[in-house]
């Protein structure tokens, strides 16, 4: 006989496995002789040890931490919906884990002696639990886990359509074929090769190819005297080539060269040798389609040599990155990689743009990146917010010069349009006048920004100080930093005006810790995690460093780190915060490519349960950090 | 002296004397130890004399714990039928449910909650509404200690000239508050089922230990506290 508290039961627990295999009536019973266990903030549900309950445990609310005893490390938190306390189930032996209430926390104790014979009975519920239970995850059947339940590593070719296909999709080949002949001298081979910026050259008699060096061949026999530098290509090349058709795939590409152990495919028109060769395949180039290695891309963004091509390696880019996330490596490293790899394709749109300008620049300049990507902290393809720093020329050259830095600032903001950096919409680009300037027209501007902190003007010091030189002369920028610092020392209120700026955001989480959504908008109902979470941390670094006139660190993570070494006392919360914001940033990331956008906007019924609670306890750190603000830039004294 | 058997005994059931024997028993001093009764009534309306209890529900809490199938619900005949309040409640004057007399009901409840304390959202209305059932019934008053968890809420906010209290806080103010799903509103045991979870949640704010501390926090804050 069912009652209305154990509809309510079965309501909850028919969402989730293994309870969603039972039919109806089973879960109806089952129900009635749950017991729902309301279990405070930090209580034990069991402890290490103890002996097995004649209940195991589904969370409805709240969340459980397991632990080791002795160990303050979280082995895993159940959340809403997990099943956990499974070892009474199938063994009558203690229990190997401590289980606390992670948060105030509502459970429901499921009898072992009534859903042992629905187990027995049910293989698909058997089978959950055991793979449950032996895989030490909660959860078998999340797509994280996939992999390690079978014992073979998460093999992403397999599982991720967009690979397989990237693996049938013909290979790209450099067509611009470095050449010789077989009378060429190796020295002029070498030559050759060092010109072009390539590892292999191809020894053509006439069109058809003959053999092929490559930087092996030169190591292997020249550089150790086997053969004379003066000696002919002929002698050293390895002949005859490998060829094969140029419509090969990746995956032909990367048997073809296991199959040989060779590093290098001559592609000729037919495939054969008699053919005309058309293109050579090196290794770098398969793995560059493969997209798995910064080296890689970073060569290949070096010797790109138009927008199209940087944009192709930023896909690669992207992957590499999805790549690392799934592996779970330190997202402070991610960060690094990815931001030098963006750095890097910025500095080679400007190294074309300006190779293609009809005039080269009047005078030194400094290309600085703003915000995310000035901090190192921009992983996605969010938006391009720059500016163009140019030392001092004589009044009457002054507006001349503006012109040519603003035309070489508009081509190069749309050459990284191009590559995928969305233009900024507030116009903060080297291409608007107002964040075209010289030094002394910055010093100007950066010292009004100070002297007179309005909310506007709070705002572009926010997305201003946070620059890093991405090309061009490091000591204008050093000039500017040293003006800022001086010009903030004498006005510390603007410290607390920047301080009020970090309290601006609108708080992540109301009072019971539910997420506060936006309300109106286009992101109704979405929650935002610039706002209301990035930003806040942000902006708390960016004032505690600048307050110690500390320039030279950027990212945020860092700038706690830094901050925990000059302040002992504080230690802690600076590594929480440090810590805060690399999980924020990873989840960002997360987020934005699982929906290919700027990650900024989440929709919260999307989200795990392990995500919804990772966002959370970022919550408290972000709230601590900013009462050390207020209180230590007495931010309350200040009219708002 | 002679025998002579008190004559008012004899005109209340056996259940009754039942019931007043779980009193002669004083309640565990610690919150821990007792078994608290929630419980919620839907009703034909809000009138003592005129209105009748369709349905009773009621759950017991102990030590943290709720166990489903020892859970409490009663449906009640109906004479007096009320078509406006049964848009609420939605139990019509003929629906499937199994209905039990008036009398059965009350008998029924008396055992299960013994001398427990009685919580509830507003608890004096249901207490009230069963008193007058049982005076219809011929029956004394219940002698249960009652917990309001209303009152107990308002202890749990904030003291400020800034935010101001407000005067009334519905079930739904409290469901919301705590984040309890507002399925089954409108039933009697989905109603003590959000009640319950509601009176753990404030008491684990307010952190009393014993039971006496519990029910004297139910009063208005005192000077000194």
């Amino acid at each position: 006989m069912k009652n209305t508290i154990s509809e309510r039961v079965a309501d909850f627990l028919k969402n989730y496995p293994p309870f969603n295999s039972l039919d109806n009536k089973q879960l109806d019973e089952l129900s009635l002789q749950v017991t729902i266990i309301h279990k405070e903030s930090n209580s034990v549900v069991f402890s290490e040890k103890e002996e097995p309950h004649a209940y195991f445990y589904v969370v409805n609310k709240g969340a459980i931490a397991l632990t080791k005893k002795g160990s303050s490390q979280i082995l895993d938190i159940c959340d809403e919906g997990d099943v956990f306390g499974l070892r009474p189930l199938l063994a009558q032996e203690s229990y190997k884990l401590e289980a606390k209430a992670y948060e105030e926390t509502i459970l429901y104790a499921v009898p072992i002696k009534d859903f042992k014979p629905l187990a027995l009975e049910n293989k698909r519920v058997g089978n959950f639990l055991i793979e449950s239970f032996a895989s030490n995850t909660r959860n078998p059947y999340s797509i994280k886990h996939r992999g390690k339940l079978y014992g073979v590593t998460a093999n992403t070719t397999e599982n991720n359509p967009s690979t397989k296909i990237l693996d049938l999709q013909p290979v790209r080949y450099s067509t611009d074929l470095v050449t010789c002949t077989e009378g060429t001298k190796i020295k002029t081979v070498a030559t050759t090769m060092a010109k072009h910026n390539v590892s292999s050259i191809l020894v053509l008699n006439g069109d058809l190819p003959l053999g092929i060096i490559t930087d092996k061949d030169l190591r292997q026999k020249v550089a150790t005297g086997l053969f004379p530098i003066t000696g002919s290509a002929k002698s050293i090349m390895s002949s005859p080539v490998i060829t094969y058709p140029k419509e090969l795939t990746v995956a032909q590409a990367q048997m073809a060269m296991m199959k040989s152990n060779i590093s290098h495919l001559v592609l000729t028109e037919d495939g054969t040798a008699d053919a005309k060769a058309v293109g050579i395949l090196s290794k770098h180039d398969v793995m560059l389609a493969l997209g798995n290695n910064p080296a890689v891309l970073l060569r290949a963004i070096k010797r790109a040599t138009d927008s199209k091509r940087l944009r192709s390696i930023r896909h690669g880019i992207m992957t590499l990155l999805q790549g690392y996330l799934e592996q779970n490596i330190p997202i402070g490293l991610v960060s690094k990689i990815i931001s030098e790899l963006n750095d890097a394709s910025t500095k080679r749109i400007i190294e074309i743009t300006l190779d293609s300008m009809e005039v080269k620049p009047p005078v030194n300049f400094t290309w600085l990146t703003l915000g995310s990507q000035g901090r190192g902290e921009q992983l996605l393809n969010t938006d391009q917010d720059n500016a163009i720093l140019f030392e001092d020329v004589p009044e009457e050259k002054l507006e001349e010069t503006r012109t040519y830095f603003l035309e070489l600032g508009s081509k190069i903001s749309q050459e990284l349009n191009t590559v995928g950096f969305e233009y900024c919409p507030a116009d903060m680009m080297a291409s608007n006048p107002s964040w075209c300037h010289s030094l002394s027209e910055w010093k100007d501007v950066t010292s009004h920004w100070i002297n007179n902190p309005g909310p506007e003007e709070i705002l572009l010091s926010s997305i201003f100080f946070d620059y890093n030189v991405t090309y061009g002369s490091k000591a204008l920028a050093d000039e500017l930093s040293h003006s800022i610092f001086d010009h903030a020392r004498r006005y510390p209120q603007f410290l607390t005006h920047l301080a009020s700026g970090a309290m601006q955001n609108p708080s992540p989480s109301g009072f019971f810790r539910d997420f506060l959504v936006e309300q109106d908008g286009e992101h109704k109902d979405f929650f935002d995690l610039k706002l209301r979470a990035l930003m806040p941390i942000i902006d708390a670094a960016r004032v505690l460093i600048l307050s110690h006139s500390i320039k030279s660190i950027n990212n945020t993570a860092e700038r706690y780190e830094k901050l925990a070494e000059l302040e002992p006392n504080n230690r802690e919360l600076f590594l929480a915060c440090s810590y805060a914001s690399k999980a924020l940033l990873k989840f960002r990331t997360r987020q934005g490519l699982l929906h290919n956008d700027s990650g900024r906007f989440i929709a919260l019924d999307q989200l795990n349960k392990e995500e919804k609670i990772k966002l959370k306890r970022t919550f408290k750190t972000i709230k601590e950090i900013q009462s050390l603000i207020e209180i230590r830039f007495q931010v309350k004294n200040l009219l708002r | 002296m002679w025998p002579f058997p008190k004559k008012k005994q004899l005109e209340f059931p056996d259940f009754w004397w039942a019931y007043e024997e779980h009193f002669k028993h004083p309640l565990p001093e610690l919150i821990k130890d007792n078994t608290f009764i929630v419980l919620d009534t839907e009703t034909t309306g809000f009138n003592l004399t005129k209105d009748r209890i369709l349905c009773i529900g009621a759950l017991k809490l102990k030590d943290n714990n709720i166990v489903v199938k020892d859970s409490f619900e009663v449906y009640i005949e109906q004479e007096h039928y009320d078509v406006g309040s049964a848009e609420i409640h939605g139990i019509l004057k003929k629906s499937k449910r199994n209905r039990t007399s008036e009398l059965e009901a009350l008998k029924q409840f008396l055992v299960y909650i013994e001398n427990q304390v009685l919580v509830g959202h507003h608890v004096m209305f249901d207490v009230n509404m069963v008193n007058a059932a049982l005076k219809r019934n011929g029956l004394p008053k219940l002698k249960n200690e009652n917990l309001d968890t209303e009152s107990l809420y308002k202890r749990t906010l904030l003291i400020s000239t800034v935010v101001q209290k407000k005067d009334r806080y519905t079930l739904d103010d409290l469901a919301q508050k705590f984040s309890i799903s507002r399925k089954d509103r409108h039933t009697a045991l989905g109603d003590a089922f959000i009640t319950a979870i509601a009176f753990l949640r404030t008491v684990e704010k307010l952190k009393p230990k014993k039971i006496k501390d519990l029910i004297r926090k139910q009063g208005p804050l005192r000077f000194g506290l």
